[in-house]
């Protein structure tokens, strides 16, 4: 095992963990502020890749595509919250699983009926494209590194944002006490509906900066979803910094898991057994890290504040 | 006495009359193919593949008329054996076809085989199926899964490929191919990646750990999409060029027009191996494959090309009988004999009811007017026999 491969392989766990984080940032806060499970979220991770695609291909521009693609999905975040997410808050979390559900399903075809039946593809931008040497031997390609880099500028947008704007203020008080946020008069309404417009907008930007190395695909966020649920229950419902923490720690595991796992089996168990089980294995890391959590800290690891 | 007379007369009628109405009878074929999720561009192929053969048949089958009733699988075990159940129960298809997959072909085969209908697939060969659970209603006019990965062993080592890297998926097509490969392949596995299936579709990991083995080449299968978001990742991880890559099932006409669009010139030249090409020259191929792209606008895959086969294969059988396609006796018979014209040229059905046919090594290339497509290089196996044959015991 030599320094580069660790390297390379710790980048693409910190990669992995940046997009998780992207979509774990909406779902928390949604989870967290208005207390809604919201499945469709990967939808709007999907609806994001397919809208970036389309505007990439009008333009002929990356950076105009996710500069339209990001407002674009904030609007049907919006407009879904409007239409029919509003009468759901104050039902149960079983209501709120079948309904969004129900629009999982509806976004799924919705897709296949506006977009070609198997996807969309971009080609990749001739300046992001090959790999770049960041000295010591270990060469990453640019476009990973890319996402790193805007990763980590959204997660410290988003610090900011919560810390030392209004709407943050409210954002954290809506997190910590609802009713006593709606009880000195915050309208919860129009904070409910910033918020998940911010969290779609969120999973729309994760949905773009994967596009182009995976296709957008009709049943994309689902895979992906469930991840990020995890990764909100490791950090703890509500709390960002939870998620992004949590994130990385689910990424670094997942990519370490699947490098070193089945070399790591080798040594203990025949080459048949080793083979079979590290797969199985490295895919169920995750779950476990969650399930411990669970167990020990059943809040998860920072949770907000409550008052 | 009148009235006798006439009734004998009108039974008699009527006896004669029901098997000729019988015989008027069209025949049903029941199809399982994916028709929704993002595999549906396969069952698509699958499905024009099919149409067009009927209609080059003229939807006639041993003189009687043709129905063919898809059932779509949705990419899913349970859904495919749901599908196929009700094409055998409520539809009462009189032999079902199809099966891309070949997890969903496992867990429909029994429904088909136990109410004592023919099932034949036109894509998925699983091993149970090839060896020790074969079955004499059971036939495969594709291939059986470690064949083409087998003639691509005996490609590596034909170049002299000393060590290689494996990526696959972790179902049972995807240990099928490592299998084959491995069977056949005379020089160092560095490393073995089996990926969890479907869910994986970002190879970071996993090509970090090709780049620092330094293999002489990477072998691939990754079927439907994933196969173009893996040439797409292997390019951007810098392995375009510096290693060669060979797959099976990975690349095929209906992810090459994708590929060329999104200027995956890393594609062009990568080499696989395959029962068929779009580029053969018998009559049957030329006529299925220039129809094929008239109608539809791009090359037909080789899953178009199995499922177009098929329900020659099936006609052949029916032409046999005369029409009685209820004769599962005379059917199997005459399946057996696959005295048809397949697209592949000439092929001979196996002991096990696996093909016994030549396996081709491809290159990605550029036709003559521009677009990508497969070209067959060189004749690797002729009249191979799968590996589980002898496993039957038929």
């Amino acid at each position: 095992m030599d320094f580069v491969l660790l390297a390379e392989q710790a980048l693409n766990g910190v990669q992995l963990g940046i997009l998780l984080f992207l979509l774990a940032a909406g779902l928390t806060l949604v989870f967290g502020i208005m207390d809604f499970v919201n499945l469709a979220h990967g939808s709007f991770y999907m609806l994001g890749a397919f809208l970036f695609a389309t505007f990439y291909t009008w333009t002929g521009s990356f950076m105009l595509g996710i500069l339209f693609g990001i407002p674009a999905t904030l609007v049907v975040g919006v407009v879904a919250e409007i239409t029919c997410l509003r009468t759901l808050y104050a039902r149960n979390h079983l209501d709120q699983v079948l309904a969004t559900f129900g629009l999982i399903l509806f976004f799924n075809q919705l897709v296949q009926v506006i977009w070609p039946l198997d996807g969309l593809s971009v080609p990749m931008p001739e300046f992001l494209d090959g790999s770049v040497n960041l000295g010591l031997g270990i060469e990453y390609p640019v476009y990973r590194l890319m996402i790193i880099i805007s990763g980590l500028a959204v997660a410290f947008g988003m610090f900011f944002l919560v810390t030392r704007t209004r709407l943050g203020m409210l954002i954290r008080a809506g997190a910590s006490n609802r009713t006593m946020a709606g009880a000195l008069g915050v309208d919860i309404n129009l904070l409910f509906t910033c918020v998940f417009g911010l969290g779609a907008a969120l999973a729309g930007l994760a949905g773009m900066l994967v596009m182009p190395i995976i296709q957008a695909t009709s049943g994309m966020g689902e895979q992906i979803l469930i991840l990020a649920f995890v990764v909100i229950v490791i950090g703890g419902i509500g709390s960002i910094r939870g998620a992004f923490i949590a994130a990385i720690i689910a990424g670094i595991i997942d990519t370490l898991g699947r490098s070193f796992l089945d070399v790591f089996l080798l040594l203990l168990l025949p080459e048949n057994a080793a083979e079979a089980a590290g797969p199985a294995l490295s895919s169920m890391l995750i779950y476990i890290l969650m399930a411990g959590v669970l167990f020990f800290r059943p809040q998860g690891l920072f949770p907000p504040q409550q008052r | 006495m009148k009235l006798r007379n006439f009734m004998g007369i009108a039974s008699a009628m009527a006896l004669t009359a029901i098997p000729a109405s019988a015989m008027a009878e069209p025949i049903k074929i029941g199809f399982v193919t994916t028709l929704t999720t993002g595999a549906a561009v396969i069952g698509k192929d699958q499905q024009n593949a099919v149409n067009l053969a009927i209609e080059h048949m003229g939807a006639k089958m041993g003189g009687r008329d043709v129905k063919i009733i898809f059932g779509d699988d949705e990419f899913n075990p349970q859904k495919g054996k749901q599908k196929t159940e009700k094409l055998v129960k409520r539809d009462k298809v009189d032999i079902v076809a199809g099966y891309i997959w070949s997890h969903v072909l496992m867990a429909s085969a029994k429904t088909v085989l136990d109410s004592g209908k023919i099932l034949i697939s036109a894509n998925a060969g699983p091993s149970p199926l090839a060896g020790k659970r074969c079955n004499k209603n059971f036939f495969n006019i594709s291939w059986q899964n470690d064949q083409t990965p087998m003639a691509l062993g005996e490609v590596l080592n034909q170049r002299r490929v000393e060590s290689i890297y494996v990526l696959a998926p972790n179902y049972a097509a995807g240990k099928n191919m490592v299998a084959g490969v491995e069977r056949t392949f005379k020089g160092k596995v560095l490393g073995k990646d089996m990926t969890k299936w479907p869910t994986q579709i970002d190879w970071a990991a996993e090509f970090t750990k090709v780049k620092a083995a330094h293999p002489d080449a990477v072998f691939t299968f990754y079927p439907g999409k994933h196969g173009g978001a893996f040439i797409k990742q292997y390019q951007q991880a810098g392995l375009t060029g510096r290693i060669p890559l060979y797959s099976v099932y990975t690349i095929d006409s209906i992810g090459l027009p994708k590929m060329q669009k999104a200027k995956l010139k890393g594609v062009l030249g990568t080499y696989m191996t395959q029962m068929w090409a779009p580029d053969m020259k018998n009559a049957q191929n030329k006529r299925f494959v220039a129809d094929f792209k008239k109608k539809h606008g791009t090359y037909p895959s080789f899953y178009a090309a199995q499922a177009y086969d098929s329900m020659f294969f099936i006609k052949s059988a029916v032409d046999a009988v005369g029409g009685k396609i209820a004769d599962t006796d005379g059917m199997r018979a005459a399946l057996e004999k696959a005295d048809f014209a397949s697209v592949r040229g000439a092929m001979s059905m196996g002991k096990n009811h696996f093909p016994v046919q030549n396996f081709y090594l491809r290159k990605v290339v550029t036709d003559s007017e521009g677009n990508w497509t497969t070209a067959i290089q060189d004749t690797v196996y002729t009249n191979h026999v799968d590996p589980y044959a002898k496993d039957c015991k038929m």
